[in-house]
């Protein structure tokens, strides 16, 4: 099957893309790495009237380092989040979970920002990007607005971007030298989507206790969330194997859905055994 | 529907053409220039048949719109084997049974060709890992890795007869 015809428009710079947006409005689709727009376009779920290409605008594919911040732009592609020492040496869990997101044929595609606007439930860059606290800059013709990544997500491949807007970047604070982090997933193929992942970003002080945490899953319901009283049970004192345990145990309460891949309470199980494991990634030997 | 005039380099060699913009890469390559070695499978990304390289990166045909290539250089299975000599991947999947009915084979060997160019002498596991995206359904991939390994050996020594 073949897309439905569509207008074209490939613009050279953001400004030209925010307009091309204001202009053609609920008609218009951003295409990014078109590596999730365009398998809905050939099975014809979407037929959008016109699509806006930003592949060409270069300003939106920079990444940079700046004042304790990596900064991504939208069009970074998952391949260099994978590889870049930049990126492996400023949030080191980007790099591990990127490495997990469909194939290399993909990754060479697909891009940071067309990952978070589409929304899956088990992308592995919204969940891992949740547990680094990250900000998602949106901006129109109207003007920018600088979303934490926790409000982002309103349901499944739904977010809170307005059709006239355009992902610009994201922002990740830097890991320092006391920060602690984990990634785990699991799936049935190499390659395939996760029916459950977690990730966990902790920062511990001089004594080795922890300072800050957080913690979050994916894939398991209809979008990746917080674990606000696990990171409550970690806050204050060393990682211990009781501690651990009871932080996970919260992971199976969270909200799960059913589909021919897996019921809702495997999915819990598994997200409960996954935050153990990025817990104890974390810790390393030291626990 | 309106055309779009875009330039291409297939193979090494220049093509100007107009396309419609929804014309997918695969199928201006396959069907408007005759890059039969491109297969179109599933047609959403799973299957990697339609695997081709852009400026050197391994890429889906089939998500990519023709008009988006403009300006790029794409390498087919064709274009391994211009000199009229097989390249030395072909020539492993061959030996070793690589491939039964060939639909799949073309993306294989493309991947192979990408991960060798990286990896000259991969483990089993970065085979696995670099053609988990390429299925096939007739070989059960065993002898699919083991022409990955061979075409690795054949590539190592043409290196090393060409060496000075
Ligand atoms: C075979 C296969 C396997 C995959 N496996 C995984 C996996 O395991 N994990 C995973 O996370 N993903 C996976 N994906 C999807 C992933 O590759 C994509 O990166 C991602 O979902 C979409 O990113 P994209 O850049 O390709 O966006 P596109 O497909 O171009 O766009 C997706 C959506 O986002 C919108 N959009 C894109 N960019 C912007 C922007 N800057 N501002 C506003 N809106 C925008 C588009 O309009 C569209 O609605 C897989 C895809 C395939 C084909
Ligand atoms: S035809 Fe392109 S991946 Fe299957
Ligand atoms: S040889 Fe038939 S699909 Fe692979």
């Amino acid at each position: 099957m073949k897309p439905a015809p569509f207008r074209y428009v490939r613009p050279q710079t953001r400004m030209e893309a925010m307009e091309a947006l204001a202009r053609y409005g609920e008609d218009a689709k951003v295409l990014a790495g078109g590596q999730s727009l365009v398998p809905l376009m050939n099975l014809r779920l979407a037929r959008p009237k016109v699509l806006v290409d930003i592949n060409r605008v270069a300003e939106l594919g920079t990444l940079e380092r700046r004042d304790g911040v990596l900064i991504l732009g939208a069009l970074v592609r998952h391949r260099q989040v994978e590889r870049d020492v930049r990126v492996t040496e400023a949030c080191p869990i980007l790099s591990r979970a990127a490495a997990h997101i469909g194939f290399p044929a993909v990754r060479n595609r697909g891009t940071v920002g067309g990952s978070l606007a589409h929304a899956d439930p088990a992308a592995e860059l919204g969940c891992v990007l949740l547990a680094t606290g990250a900000v998602v800059v949106l901006e129109s013709t109207d003007g920018r607005r600088e979303v934490p990544i926790e409000d982002l997500f309103v349901g499944p491949y739904t977010t809170c971007i307005r059709p006239e807007e355009l992902l610009v970047e994201v922002r990740v604070p830097v890991f320092g030298e006391t920060t602690r982090w984990g990634f785990a997933e699991f799936t049935r193929h190499e390659g395939g989507f996760a029916l459950a992942l977690a990730a966990c970003v902790l920062h511990l002080d001089g004594q080795g206790r922890v300072a800050a945490a957080r913690v979050a899953v994916g894939g398991a319901g209809p979008v990746p969330v917080r674990l606000r009283e696990a990171e409550q049970v970690l806050q204050g004192a060393p990682l211990s194997e009781e501690r651990v345990a009871e932080a996970a145990s919260f992971a199976c309460a969270v909200e799960g859905y059913d589909d021919v891949h897996a019921p809702a309470w495997y999915r819990q199980r598994l997200a409960g055994w996954l935050v153990r494991r990025v817990l104890q990634q974390a810790v390393g030997e030291e626990m | 529907m309106d055309r779009i005039s875009i330039a291409l380099s297939v193979n090494g060699k220049p093509y100007q053409l107009a396309v419609e913009p929804r014309r997918l890469l695969a199928d201006v390559l396959r069907r408007d220039l005759g890059f039969t070695g491109v297969h179109l499978g599933c047609e959403h990304g799973v299957c990697g048949a339609c695997t081709v390289l852009l400026d050197g990166e391994v890429v889906r045909s089939c998500l990519m719109f023709a008009v988006q290539a403009d300006g790029y250089e794409i390498l087919t299975v064709e274009g391994l084997n211009t000199s009229g000599e097989l390249h030395p991947v072909q020539r492993a999947f061959i030996e070793e049974f690589g491939f039964q009915c060939g639909f799949c084979t073309p993306g294989m060997i493309l991947s192979a060709y990408r991960l060798l160019q990286e990896h000259p002498n991969p483990s089993e596991y970065e085979i696995r890992r670099a053609l988990a995206g390429n299925l096939c359904r007739c070989t059960g991939y065993v002898d699919i890795v083991r022409s990955v390994q061979r075409a690795a050996v054949l590539l190592t020594q043409r290196e090393a007869y060409r060496a000075p």
